[in-house]
């Protein structure tokens, strides 16, 4: 795995900052970004998976053996498309 | 050795990017390029030329399809003018950024408005911090060289730089020479194969021109800060071994009876031919005159232009691009910014000349130079304009 981008010094960048790694994204933690929080509450779910579609982080993922959804807090942005798309408002979004 | 033959130098300069074997050409034609592109769509037409032509729609699909080309790993020439570069500037500025090796020739002329086909250095200066390396040139022969050196610089992997050779519009690309052409033989001597650092290609997957967070933008400038200088000895070594195949030996910086000078004056492509004819005028006359003829423009051979304006009194810097609303014309801001810190630094006076084909003479020349020295502010002159 790469070095997160705040380590790469400038003689370490490929030949015109090519990437040579599929996947380096991941070095980035965009949870970093976050001033709100989606709350998940699993009574109100109905696993419609819609929340896990429209992640843009993938942050969101599904624990098949509890039956619920869990959130990976490194990559959640915060940007609220979770809650938003909810049909049933099992995500609330709440202050970080 | 080739033949010498009479021939137009655009005609010329696309032979010589035939002969290098080039995979992919991506032109739109504009006055005063058309010759060379309109060449090579001959030559791959006839099938002489095995390369595939790409008539786009405009420069600015001109130069993306360049880029592609030499992202997957192709040989990859165009050309073009004035408009055409502004057009494509956007796409320019990333093809340096990505470390991509295209080969443009730049056929120079005036910026609109008002709408001039004829030749300045105007077109040039807007991508001059673009990151390209940019060679001037001064005759038929020089450009026809060019070429060559300008793949195999680019392509070299210790660069992987795109390269720009600024030839004068008519007073270069319309004009027949005695140009010596170059034979296949000599032609893969001199220039290897194109290996890519990195290609586009699924054996190895790699993503080009990603998006950059300020956490690394700086970093990834610095870098390419650094290549662009790091290509200067590769760019010595290619001429020098130019010099060992052809006899014709080029320099970043050339001299022309400076050895004694006090009055230098110091310019780039084709105005330092007339500038030649000035100097020798005035050697007749006695006095201690030199040409100092600037070939590299980036990487700027810093060193070599200490050097060679170390002894003068007073050098003349042509140029031929106004900067508007700065304190200098271009070519004149970097001499004065490396000499300033010399102790034996010359007066520098700054002459803009040759501006949208303005035709500038030997004579002129001598009489820039007499305005320049009886000028005590040191002031950023255009010459020849009426009042
Ligand atoms: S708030 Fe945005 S980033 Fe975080 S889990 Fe929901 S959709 Fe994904
Ligand atoms: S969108 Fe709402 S109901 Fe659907 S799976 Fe996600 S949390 Fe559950």
């Amino acid at each position: 795995m790469t070095k997160p981008m705040d380590q790469i010094g400038w003689r370490e960048i490929d030949a015109g900052a090519v990437i040579t790694e599929p996947g380096n994204a991941s070095c980035y933690h965009t949870g970093t970004w976050r001033s709100q929080k989606p709350k998940y509450d699993s009574n109100i779910c109905i696993r419609c998976w819609r929340c896990f579609v429209m992640c843009p982080d993938a942050a969101i993922s599904p624990n098949f053996d509890k039956n619920i959804f869990t959130w990976n807090y490194d990559y959640c942005k915060g940007c609220g498309i979770c809650a938003y798309e909810c049909p049933v408002d099992a995500i609330t979004m709440e202050e970080d | 050795m080739g033949r010498k033959v009479g021939v137009e130098v655009s005609i010329a300069a696309a032979d010589a990017v035939g002969l290098c074997d080039v995979d992919v050409v991506a032109a739109y034609p504009i006055t005063p390029q058309t010759h060379v592109v309109e060449h090579l769509s001959e030559l791959c037409a006839s099938g002489s030329l095995d390369a595939e032509f790409v008539p786009v729609e405009s420069e600015h699909s001109a130069m993306s399809v360049c880029c592609g080309s030499a992202a997957a790993g192709a040989r990859t020439f165009t050309a073009t003018s004035s408009q055409g570069l502004a057009l494509m500037a956007e796409i320019v500025f990333i093809a340096s950024s990505m470390r991509l090796p295209i080969v443009m020739f730049l056929a120079n002329r005036a910026l609109s408005s008002p709408l001039s086909i004829w030749n300045d250095h105007s077109d040039t200066m807007m991508v001059r911090d673009s990151g390209w390396i940019q060679v001037f040139c001064e005759n038929g022969q020089e450009v026809y060289d060019a070429v060559f050196h300008a793949f195999r610089v680019a392509e070299d992997a210790r660069v992987s730089l795109p390269v720009m050779i600024n030839v004068d519009g008519f007073n270069l690309t319309h004009v027949i020479e005695p140009i010596e052409f170059w034979t296949k033989d000599m032609t893969q001597k001199y220039l290897p194969e194109f290996k890519p650092i990195h290609r586009l290609y699924p054996d190895k997957v790699v993503t080009m021109g990603a998006f950059g967070m300020p956490e690394i933008y700086t970093e990834a400038k610095m870098a390419q800060n650094d290549a662009l200088l790091k290509s200067f000895p590769v760019i010595k070594q290619g001429w020098n071994e130019l010099a060992d195949l052809t006899g014709r030996k080029y320099s970043p910086v050339e001299m022309y009876k400076t050895e004694d000078a006090e009055t230098i004056i110091l310019g780039m492509g084709s105005i330092c031919e007339t500038a030649t004819l000035a100097v020798d005028q005035m050697r007749d006359q006695g006095k201690k005159a030199g040409l100092v003829k600037l070939r590299l423009w980036r990487p700027l051979p810093v060193d070599d232009i200490k050097k060679a304006l170390a002894g003068a009194k007073d050098v003349l810097v042509l140029d031929r691009a106004v900067s508007f609303g700065a304190a200098n014309a271009p070519v004149t801001s970097e001499i004065r910014a490396i000499m300033y810190h010399e102790s034996n630094r010359p007066n520098i006076h700054n002459v803009i000349a040759g501006l949208g084909g303005r035709d500038v003479t030997p004579d002129h020349i001598i009489e820039m130079l007499e305005m320049a020295l009886a000028d005590k502010t040191r002031g950023y002159n255009i010459f020849g304009v009426r009042s």
